[in-house]
């Protein structure tokens, strides 16, 4: 079947079998391998990608769904060759170790602080629960989506 | 992991989608939010040879109040019932079970309607639409029809759904002056199905007495399970400490849960017990605050 989709703002569309699930188009027929496959059974949420603005696990997606939809994924936080401020925060914070679950973090991070942009720790705590971090980094990526909610508030 | 190769349709219209089905039968799933689905056909579980697609189905995805009752289409999302300040306010039961199904991101394409056509005993809506006592209509090739949630769980994964029939919208019975709902689940970690769940809705008379009760119990047996003998214990009395015990100890006599990796049966049994009481408690509060 032919899909068509946005990703990161560029068209591009690919034959795929309908089994296809969405992380395996957006790796290996595009190329995009910022995207990670953790755990593979959507528990882990590595392969977190927003879709028309709301994260999901493209693990659990199939490429034919995504058809006519605009797809974000981590390389999209990138604009004009300067970080995201939450992509700032990881650094400055120390919110990761391996960067295995970071993709997901930071896109699952990134439209909850639209959502939400003066979260209490809770409510982060909260918004991430479907993403696991193997390196028990929890208190700095937590700190990370804090420095990056202080940052857009100052309208950095 | 991948799944088996299939046939997938995209159908437009809902008269479309259930000629579909009706044409491919027993052959054919519905692909809804896909958040159980597709983990099944990545084991190798489901190999079903098509699929039909139903989220492009129009007009399938609201929450709203008609005629005495919430009505929630089937292509509601999780995330957006949570966001509901129509379900926050009005319905705590729903609002407390669709915080706590799976997990925020899974939340973003999980649906109402397939939490319940699933049939899986482990789902959270089951048993708080049993509490509710909240219809399903569903719509296939010869019409639509209305199945009270108190006989559409029929056996594990099994439902009263005909192969051709769409859950096209939930109705939960608008909450009467003093009514109260919540919904209390232990879980080993947040995504994991529940080791024991309880779900309770309640109307108090205007003496303070239980005027109507209902009780669901998730993941503790082959179906969802209505404890109906807790609710009779507790209709028309007193909700004082020693009748919600006695509630408690009834639902946990009701649950017929199987030993596994989240404990043997006691303890399930007595988990049911202990959630029946915070739920009974919480409800009641609710339902005194709100009257």
């Amino acid at each position: 079947m032919l899909v068509k989709v946005a990703i990161n703002g560029e068209k591009h569309q690919a034959e795929v079998e309908p089994r296809l699930l969405l992380v395996h188009m957006i790796r290996e027929t595009l190329g995009l391998t910022g995207t990670h496959i953790g755990c593979d059974t959507s528990h882990c949420g590595a392969c977190t990608v927003l879709l028309d603005g709301r994260p999901v696990k493209s693990c659990t997606v199939f490429a034919v769904q995504a058809h006519g939809r605009e797809i974000t994924t981590v390389e999209g936080l990138e604009q004009d060759g300067k970080l995201h401020p939450l992509q700032e925060g990881f650094m400055a914070e120390h919110g990761l170790q391996c960067g295995y679950c970071t993709p997901g973090m930071l896109m699952t991070g990134v439209a909850f602080l639209k959502k939400n942009p003066r979260p209490t720790e809770d409510e982060i705590r909260w918004a991430i629960s479907g993403n696991l971090c193997r390196c028990t980094g929890y208190v700095n990526i937590v700190k990370a989506i804090q420095h990056a909610a202080a940052r857009l508030q100052g309208g950095a | 992991m991948i799944p088996g190769a299939f046939e997938y349709h995209a159908p437009s219209s809902l008269g479309e989608a259930t000629a579909l089905l009706a044409r491919l039968g027993d052959d054919a799933k519905i692909l809804s939010g896909g958040q159980s689905l597709i983990p099944l056909m990545k084991l190798r579980l489901a190999a079903p040879r098509h699929l039909v697609d139903i989220n492009g189905l129009p007009g399938l995805a609201y929450v709203r109040e008609e005629g005495g009752a919430l009505r929630i289409g089937g292509l509601t999302r999780e995330v957006d019932l949570d966001e509901s300040e129509l379900v926050r306010t009005r319905y705590p039961l729903l609002a407390d079970t669709c915080r706590v199904i799976a997990d925020p991101i899974v939340r973003n394409l999980a649906t109402i309607g397939g939490n319940l056509a699933h049939g899986d005993p482990a789902n959270d809506h089951p048993a708080a639409m049993l509490a509710f006592g909240a219809e399903i209509v569903a719509v296939g090739a010869g019409g639509e029809r209305k199945i009270p949630a108190g006989s559409f769980f029929t056996g594990p994964l099994t439902t009263a759904l005909k192969p051709d029939e769409i859950v096209v919208e939930v109705r939960v019975p608008s909450p009467r002056p003093r009514s109260g709902g919540a919904y209390v689940k232990m879980e080993r970690k947040v995504g994991d199905f529940a080791t024991a769940a309880v779900a309770v809705q309640l109307t108090l008379a205007a003496d303070g007495t239980c005027e109507q009760v209902g009780i669901g119990l998730t993941n503790v047996g082959p179906v969802p399970i209505k404890a109906a003998q807790a609710e009779a214990a507790l209709r028309g009395k007193r909700p004082d400490e020693a009748a919600i015990k006695q509630a408690a100890q009834l639902a946990a006599e009701a649950a017929r849960p199987e030993a596994d990796l989240r404990g043997p049966v006691e303890y399930k049994k007595d988990l049911v017990r202990v959630l029946t009481g915070r739920a009974l408690r919480r409800a009641l509060e609710r339902a005194q605050r709100g009257g």
